[in-house]
């Protein structure tokens, strides 16, 4: 049958089982808007070409599906460019398609040409220029294998205007695909003995875990194989999930606003097996003193992040899951039952380390930021989605909010990208229609994207904002007290503008506002209660600082508690 | 730290942007590469490059792996000096005299080296060897009047 590329292209789509795409329209995308009109393809309209790839992004992290957007050509590519940036860091699978100028302007500096291959080729897995109507389908069938398989990561692919408009006789192509690159990587067998005969030898082990086991899908496993070796487990910003922050053996995150014991935990261990973790500065602190004593046994499936930052000792290429189940049956059923006892010492030492460096906060008359987030948390005992803006919220929610499920938390680890976590929680919405998603937010951050609250409200979709609103950049002005002499150079945003309330009312959402403690509990509540998106805005402290924190350049072991303990 | 030269052959798909998929790699990662050459191989969809990088072991590990990662790369390969053939070529002009001219030529006596061109005051030569050979005729042909020249990469087989 004849059909255009805008028609192969929405066929395409749905056999890869797309069914919501995220998107901004413009000239060069006309032909594919027509055909989306037509088709079952749910398409949620985002207000800027950003929020779509975030909000494409949050539905992705939330599902575990590809994320698919569309956007037109010029401004509408360039707009992508941080939110495709943002995924590409936290290894996120996404489709982003974007138009282009017909394919004989191409080079001419036509109107609203952008070159969006050159601009994405160092943030993309990869991308594609599709120059003719019957490369089309084929290239689209390998974006979706290239962005969710092996390391997942954001593929683009360009569309010029007369690709779209093309003709051609399209047969269906059989489902099976073809072989392609990309192999997997399966363990070593005898990497994995060694990694028993380690595990079994190790009087202090810990296990560190990153958002490789999420995007790797290898929650249940990670679940069973601690439970069969029963070692502690601290965690990178990004595996948050992976591992139920219930377990007394959960030691929460690691790193620069780590948990005092986790830092201690990984600093001391003999052994350290990192699952899915690529040894980010924010975590490993000064290279030279990480884990000084341990032994390390590195699984990842990008061979690049192996030795990258951190030598290890046992070096294991495969995804987290492959590795875990053969693990899990190596160690058959008992597990290290034998080593309970040998161990108890090592765990003892934790329990005491975790009395000492116990997360607090003090009271007061203002409203604490820890304390929301702690009675968010009691309030929807954990479940519910959690996206977050970037800076003193973000660390705040990373280390009072207690994750027990993956894909619950949404957060730009890499880049740190302010204005991420609204749209990536409408975008977990859309995955998610009847789950509470809530947006953890800055005073700050929640501005550079709050142009979606339409996007929610149009979309009937009933997102929460909290806004830890300390009229401060707070985190850069919590450097800026630490560092350089409380000189607030252009930190300080208060002053109630804008009126998060009205802003609120505004777009025909709920708006709702306390400075008193009392109030909190009964504020969080009605906003969750709510049926539509509600900014609740908190009026915080505004000089609270996020601790324990370990200054930059400084080791993990020399930690700022932020109270007179004497630690 | 044992820094030297290493060469690495890549076999890619033949399309236009994979140069600057690898080069853009190459210096986002900050390695530095000595020299390169691509052309088509028997297989005209499959292109092979290949380049000498400067560096330690890991160093050229992490080139390895990166390059590996290109969704376009086929196969990456290191060079084992001892197993493969490699050569450069280098384009020279020398100025020449009566007198000079001979001492021109018995420098190259022992090099593949052709002469393309000649006049009474220029000679235009043709030099292929390896890289040391190379090097070594250039220091030479420098000192004897050397008024231009232009090296390629390192070839391969
Ligand atoms: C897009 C972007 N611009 C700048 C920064 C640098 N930055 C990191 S945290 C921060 C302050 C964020 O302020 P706010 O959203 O109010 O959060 P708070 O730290 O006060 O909780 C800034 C400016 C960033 N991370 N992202
Ligand atoms: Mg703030």
């Amino acid at each position: 049958m004849e059909l255009n590329g805008a028609q192969i292209l929405v066929r395409t789509l749905m056999e890869e089982g797309v069914d919501t795409i995220f998107g901004y329209p413009g000239g060069s995308v006309l032909d594919i808007y027509d055909q989306l009109f037509q088709s079952p393809i749910r398409h949620i309209l985002a207000r800027h070409e950003q929020g779509v790839t975030h909000a494409a992004d949050g539905y992705a992290r939330a599902s575990g599906k590809t994320g698919v957007c569309i956007v037109t050509s010029g401004p509408g590519a360039t707009n992508t460019i941080t939110g495709i940036t943002t995924a590409f860091m936290d290894s996120i699978p996404m489709v982003i398609l974007t138009g282009q100028v017909p394919t004989q302007f191409i080079g001419t500096d036509a109107f609203q040409e952008a070159d969006i291959i050159g601009i994405t080729r160092p943030c993309t897995k990869h991308n594609f220029l599709v120059r003719r109507v019957d490369e089309l389908a084929r290239t689209i069938r390998e974006a979706f294998y290239i962005a969710s398989s092996g390391r997942p990561g954001p593929v683009l692919v360009d569309l010029p205007k007369d690709v779209m408009q093309a003709r051609m006789e399209y047969q269906d192509v059989p489902a099976k695909r073809q072989a392609r690159k990309e192999p997997v990587f399966l363990p070593d067998t005898a990497d994995l003995e060694q990694t028993v005969a380690m595990l079994k030898e190790a009087k202090n082990p810990v296990i560190l875990v990153g958002g490789g086991v999420l995007r790797g899908r290898a929650s249940a496993e990670l679940r069973e194989f601690v439970r069969k070796v029963k070692m502690p487990v601290a965690s990178t910003l990004m595996g948050l999930g992976s591992f139920p922050a219930d377990d007394p053996l959960w030691l929460g995150m690691v790193g620069m606003h780590g948990m005092y014991y986790a830092n201690m935990a990984v600093s001391n261990c003999d052994l350290l097996v990192t699952l899915g973790v690529r040894f980010s500065d924010r975590v490993t602190g000064k290279l030279s003193t990480f884990a000084p004593r341990a032994k390390i046994i590195q699984v990842d499936v990008d061979a690049t992040s192996i030795n990258k930052n951190v030598l290890v000792h046992l070096p294991i290429v495969s995804d987290c899951k492959s590795a875990l189940v053969q693990l899990n049956t190596m160690l058959g059923n008992n597990g290290l039952e034998d080593l309970r006892e040998s161990r108890k010492q090592w765990l003892d030492q934790i329990e005491t380390w975790r009395v000492e460096g116990a997360l607090t906060y003090t009271r007061g008359e203002l409203i604490k930021p820890q304390m929301v987030i702690e009675t968010l948390n009691r309030l929807t005992r954990g479940d519910a989605i959690i996206a977050t803006e970037v800076g003193q919220n973000q660390m705040w929610t990373a280390q009072f909010y207690r994750f027990n499920e993956p894909n619950t938390f949404l957060t730009s680890g890499g880049l740190g990208t302010m204005g991420y976590g609204f749209p990536a929680a409408i975008g977990a919405q859309v995955a998610f229609p009847d789950r509470l998603v809530v947006d953890i937010a800055g005073d700050g951050s929640i501005q550079m994207n709050i142009q979606e609250l339409a996007t929610a409200v149009k979309h009937n979709l009933p997102v929460k904002i909290v806004i830890l609103n300390n009229g401060y950049l707070g985190m850069v002005r919590q450097w800026q007290e630490l560092f350089y002499e409380k000189r607030y150079s252009h930190t300080n945003i208060s002053g109630q503008v804008p009126d998060f309330v009205k802003l609120a009312e505004a777009y025909g959402a709920l708006g709702l506002r306390t400075a008193d403690p009392d109030e909190v509990e009964s504020v969080l509540k009605k906003g969750i209660e709510a049926s539509g998106p509600v900014i609740m805005d908190f009026l915080v402290e505004p000089e609270e600082k996020v601790y324990p924190m370990v200054n930059p350049g400084a080791a993990l072991t020399e930690m700022q508690l932020g109270r007179e303990t004497g630690l | 730290m044992n820094v030297r030269n290493h060469t690495i052959s890549l076999l890619v798909k033949n399309k236009p942007d994979v140069l600057a998929r690898i080069s853009g790699i190459l210096s986002a990662k900050g390695f530095n590469i000595e020299n390169i050459s691509a052309n088509v191989t028997m297989n005209p969809d499959i292109t092979k490059i290949t380049m000498v990088a400067k560096g330690d072991t890991a160093t050229i590990v992490k080139i390895e792996k990166e390059m590996k990662k290109l969704i376009d790369v086929i196969d990456v390969i290191r060079v084992k000096e001892k197993n493969a053939i490699q050569r450069e070529m280098a384009l020279v002009r020398v100025k020449i005299n009566r007198k000079t001219r001979d001492d021109v030529t018995k420098s190259l006596d022992s090099l593949q080296c052709r002469i393309l061109d000649e006049s009474s005051d220029r000679l235009l030569l043709e030099i292929t060897g390896e890289t040391g050979e190379i090097d070594q005729a250039l220091t030479s042909l420098e000192a004897l009047g050397m008024e231009d020249m232009s090296r390629s990469g390192v070839v391969v087989l």
